[in-house]
């Protein structure tokens, strides 16, 4: 079975979120970029998947500008087979990406694709769902656990409630949580060797979707500095101020 | 708690701009040191770093190394790491392929020791000395002990030390006293690993040996320096000999332990987490060493290996003073007292809003990037030195670096240790309680300036070896070359900040050929002037020398500001440190040259009895 996996550069998490001066958006310039941190786990489960003999080849994904590329070959140098990167210099929504991956699922053919179950940039854990929507195929969200047998992948969701234990059939789209696993370092022949491994480039209009965003961005703003608390002396006074300050209660 | 995150965009910077990264690469059998990959190894390197060895600094302070019951204990968490190291493929990177290395550059290797020993400067001594051991066994060994040793050692699988030092025995090793002589090839005891080449029987004692047990690995590897009876007094008659931990066992399987001893661990001032042994050879009648090379050629075998080792020395000046400058600058940008001067009535600031912390800030970080660009400079020479197709021009690279060597080593731990303090100083009173963590990187860094040849070792040969003896050829050709660079610097004089820099790299140069001259002059008929003054010498070098790379640095910054390309705040900061740099410690290669010069007489005409 082949496995995609789909990955996106973000800044890294251990940078400080600027916005732009002209509220735009987030500053992006000469800013640390990283694999999204989900992403990470994803490309560890499906190396392991195929070390342990469950899958034969792991492909890489990333639609982004041409930096992306090393964003591939981060994954490359993980232990992922091939890299396929979609050029696209603009801002892309979830529903343009879910269609570009769709198209290369179409190409592609995977028994299973791999998500983080959102990008700590925007947030928006909407990916994955739209793919398996668009695919018609299963899907299980933040999992915490995976096993592929047979023609069914045994899947542990983190719910609000606790785990939630489903049984989906394969082709499925999953997408991962941060308990799945802890992704491994780049050993150095690795990274030497993912400088040889293939990424295939390609353009949004290759395969046939419009990325235009259908949503426009008015204003990014800081959010409010969070003002400095008070000590309260007894139970009482604390739910005068509930009461008459915050009026919450 | 105390963050590290490796300074990639400086080290990439300094790796093209001012290191020649192109030239390395274009060197043959280094073609695949391209930028990106170098980005990629530096970008791993520093995920390692930071997430796996630097919140072990810590703790390795604290906990140290304990002997029990005769086996050293090493800090919790040390084990796991090194696994992590080994398993990443790390120490091999700068190794023969054919032996299961990489083959990258040493630039590359230089710029990724720099983070191991930032994030963890004890750990980092385990694969530094190993990489000594290399060096030892790929250019003198028999190819049975190659084979049997380098793949282990090159992985990490097996560690390698250094037993040089004994306790009547330290800068002069002409007074080693541990023996060794030749076993009979038909002695019972041997025969199973006859086929390592001359076999030995070593007994005596070494002190001060780094990483010379631990429970990282399955087995060590000591290089021991011993006399063979019947051979010259001195330095001349000492042989180098390999001499396991456990001894081979057949098919490749390791077998007894050798007749080695731990007698006692030291307790130190720093690196707590690097085990430092007494080890006794021979108690049970004589431990078993492999003869590497040939007899009474030990001192030449240790002299062709101290260039990396020193480089190696240097950098943990360098890392420190990174790891020293991250965690000073961090606090100055919390720590909230006093008013801006410049405005009183306001409220309180943070400290970095004081020009006097700004000034320590700035010269934390200025000396930094100078000696990191000199250590990697000295990488890249290293690399040409060795595969340069002309001959004559890898003699002329090697005698840079043999030049730069001593500078690295002492120039960069002196500052590494001046680095560290100041950063004290920028914490104020938290910076002396050690829960604060800076007070941990100025005890660490205070052994580099001791081990490996003491700084004032490393000035004896600068001014020796390196100036007096070829009449200073190839220092003043370095300074012909720093003097080249005005021509440059005067097409941008129009700025302001590269005129200052200009002026300064100006006169630093000429304190230099001045004290130089001085030097090549007096050496033959006062060498107790020349000697006494020789570590300001090294230091004007050092001075110089890294105001010549920072000024090529502002060039590089300046070129690309102008054409508005690559990350402009960079750019702008590395002016603003290269300018600093000139004004505060060009400024005093002219004091530097003066001292040299005039201050050796007095101490030289003083015995003892003044002093
Ligand atoms: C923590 C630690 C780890 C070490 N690790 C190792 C190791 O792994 N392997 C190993 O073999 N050794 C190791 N050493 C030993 C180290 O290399 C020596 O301590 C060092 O070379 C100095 O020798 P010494 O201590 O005998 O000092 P000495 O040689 O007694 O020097 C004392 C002082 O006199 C000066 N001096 C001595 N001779 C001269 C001279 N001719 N001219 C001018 N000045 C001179 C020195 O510069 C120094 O200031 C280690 C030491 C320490 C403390």
């Amino acid at each position: 079975m082949k496995v995609l996996v789909a990955i996106k550069r973000v800044v890294d998490f251990n940078v400080n979120i600027r916005v732009r001066g002209d509220g735009s958006g987030v500053e992006t310039n000469n800013v640390k970029m990283s694999m999204n941190p989900f992403d990470e786990i994803a490309v560890e489960e499906a190396i392991r998947m195929r070390e342990a003999g469950t899958a034969e080849e792991v492909v890489a994904v990333s639609i982004g500008p041409a930096q992306s590329a090393e964003t591939i070959r981060t994954a490359l140098a993980m232990g992922a087979d091939r890299g396929i990167h979609v050029l696209c210099e603009t801002q892309t929504e979830p529903l343009a990406v879910a269609k570009l991956l769709k198209a290369i699922v179409e190409k592609e053919d995977p028994g299973l694709v791999i998500l983080g179950k959102q990008a700590i940039d925007d947030d928006c854990n909407q990916t994955g769902q739209m793919l398996s929507a668009l695919l018609g195929w299963a899907q299980g969200a933040f999992i915490s656990k995976l096993a592929v047998a047979g023609g069914n992948a045994e899947v542990t969701r983190e719910v609000d409630g606790g785990l939630e234990k489903v049984s989906i059939k394969i082709p499925a789209v999953v997408t991962v949580d941060l308990r799945l696993n802890e992704p491994r370092y780049a050993s150095l022949p690795n990274i030497m060797k993912a400088k040889k491994k293939p990424i295939d480039q390609m353009s949004p209009d290759d395969l046939g979707v419009d990325v235009a965003p259908r949503m426009k961005i008015l204003k990014v703003e800081e959010p409010p500095k969070r003002q400095a608390g008070v000590k309260v002396e007894n139970a009482a006074q604390l739910v005068d101020k509930l009461k008459n300050e915050a009026k919450v209660i | 708690m105390s963050a590290y995150t490796a300074p990639l965009a400086d080290m990439s910077f300094v790796i093209n701009q001012v290191a020649d990264l192109m030239g390395v690469a274009a060197l043959p059998g280094l073609e695949e040191a391209t930028p990106d990959l170098v980005e990629a190894i530096l970008e791993e390197a520093g995920k390692l770093g930071s997430e796996v060895l630097a919140p072990l600094n810590r703790v390795g302070d604290q906990q140290g190394c304990v002997l029990e019951n005769g086996v050293v204990r090493n800090p919790d968490g040390f084990k796991e790491a090194y696994g992590k190291f080994v398993e990443g493929g790390w120490n091999g990177l700068p190794f023969d392929p054919e032996y299961g290395g990489q083959g990258l550059p040493w630039l590359v290797s230089t710029a990724v020791s720099e983070i191991w020993c930032s994030a963890n400067m004890a750990f980092s001594l385990c694969p530094a000395l190993t990489v000594g051991a290399i060096e030892l066994l790929t250019t003198h060994g028999t190819r049975e002990l190659k084979e049997y040793y380098l793949p282990r050692l090159i992985t990490g699988e097996w560690n390698g030390t250094m037993n040089l030092t004994e306790p009547q025995a330290g800068s002069d090793l002409g007074s080693v006293r541990t023996k060794a002589w030749a076993v009979d090839p038909s002695d019972a005891a041997i025969s199973t690993f006859s086929g390592m080449g001359a076999c030995y029987r070593i007994t005596g004692q070494k002190i001060f040996v780094t990483y010379g047990d631990h429970g990282l690995t399955d087995n060590i590897v000591h290089m021991v320096l011993a006399r063979v009876a019947g051979g010259p007094d001195g330095v001349k008659g000492l042989s180098l000999f390999l001499v396991p931990k456990v001894l081979p066992g057949a098919g490749g399987s390791l077998g007894k332990r050798n007749d080695i001893r731990n007698v006692s661990l030291e307790h130190k001032l720093g690196i707590h987490a690097s085990p430092t042994l007494v080890l006794s050879y021979g108690d049970d009648g004589g431990a078993i060493g492999f003869l590497i090379g040939e007899e009474q050629r030990g001192i030449e075998y240790i002299f062709t290996m101290m260039n990396n080792a020193r480089l190696g020395i240097g950098l943990e000046g360098v890392g420190i003073a990174e790891r020293a400058y991250q965690h000073a600058r961090a606090y100055a940008a919390e720590r909230l007292q006093g008013r801006n001067v410049e405005n009183p009535g306001g409220g309180s600031v943070t400290i970095d809003h004081h020009p006097d912390v700004r000034r320590m800030l700035l010269s934390m970080k200025a000396r930094t990037e100078a000696m990191r660009a000199l250590a990697y400079f000295s990488g890249s020479c290293l690399d040409k030195a060795r595969r340069l197709p002309d001959p004559e021009d890898r003699l002329e690279q090697q005698a840079l670096v043999d030049l730069l060597i001593p500078v690295v080593k002492a120039w960069s731990t002196d500052t590494g240790i001046d680095v560290a303090n100041t950063g004290i100083q920028v914490h104020g009173g938290m910076g002396y309680i050690e829960e604060t963590g800076a007070a941990q990187y100025l005890r660490d860094a205070r052994i580099a300036a001791i081990y490996e040849g003491t700084n004032g070792i490393q000035a004896l040969d600068l001014v020796g070896r390196k100036v007096a003896r070829d009449e200073g050829r190839t220092v003043l050709a370095l300074a012909a070359t720093i003097k080249a660079l005005d021509k440059k610097l005067a097409t941008v004089s129009g700025d302001h900040n590269m005129a200052v820099i200009r002026g300064r790299l100006r006169t630093g140069v000429e304190a230099l050929n001045h004290a130089t001259r001085w030097l090549v002059e007096t050496y033959p008929v006062n060498v107790a002037a020349v000697t006494a003054g020789a570590v300001y010498y090294l230091h004007l070098l050092g001075t110089v020398t890294g105001g010549w790379l920072m000024a090529r640095a502002a060039l590089a910054a300046e070129a690309g500001l102008a054409a508005g390309e690559g990350d402009l705040d960079f750019l702008r900061a590395k002016l603003v440190t290269a300018r600093f740099y000139a004004d505060h410690q060009l400024v005093g290669a002219a004091a530097l040259a003066t001292a040299f010069m005039e201050g050796g007489e007095i101490v030289a005409t003083s015995g003892p009895e003044l002093v």
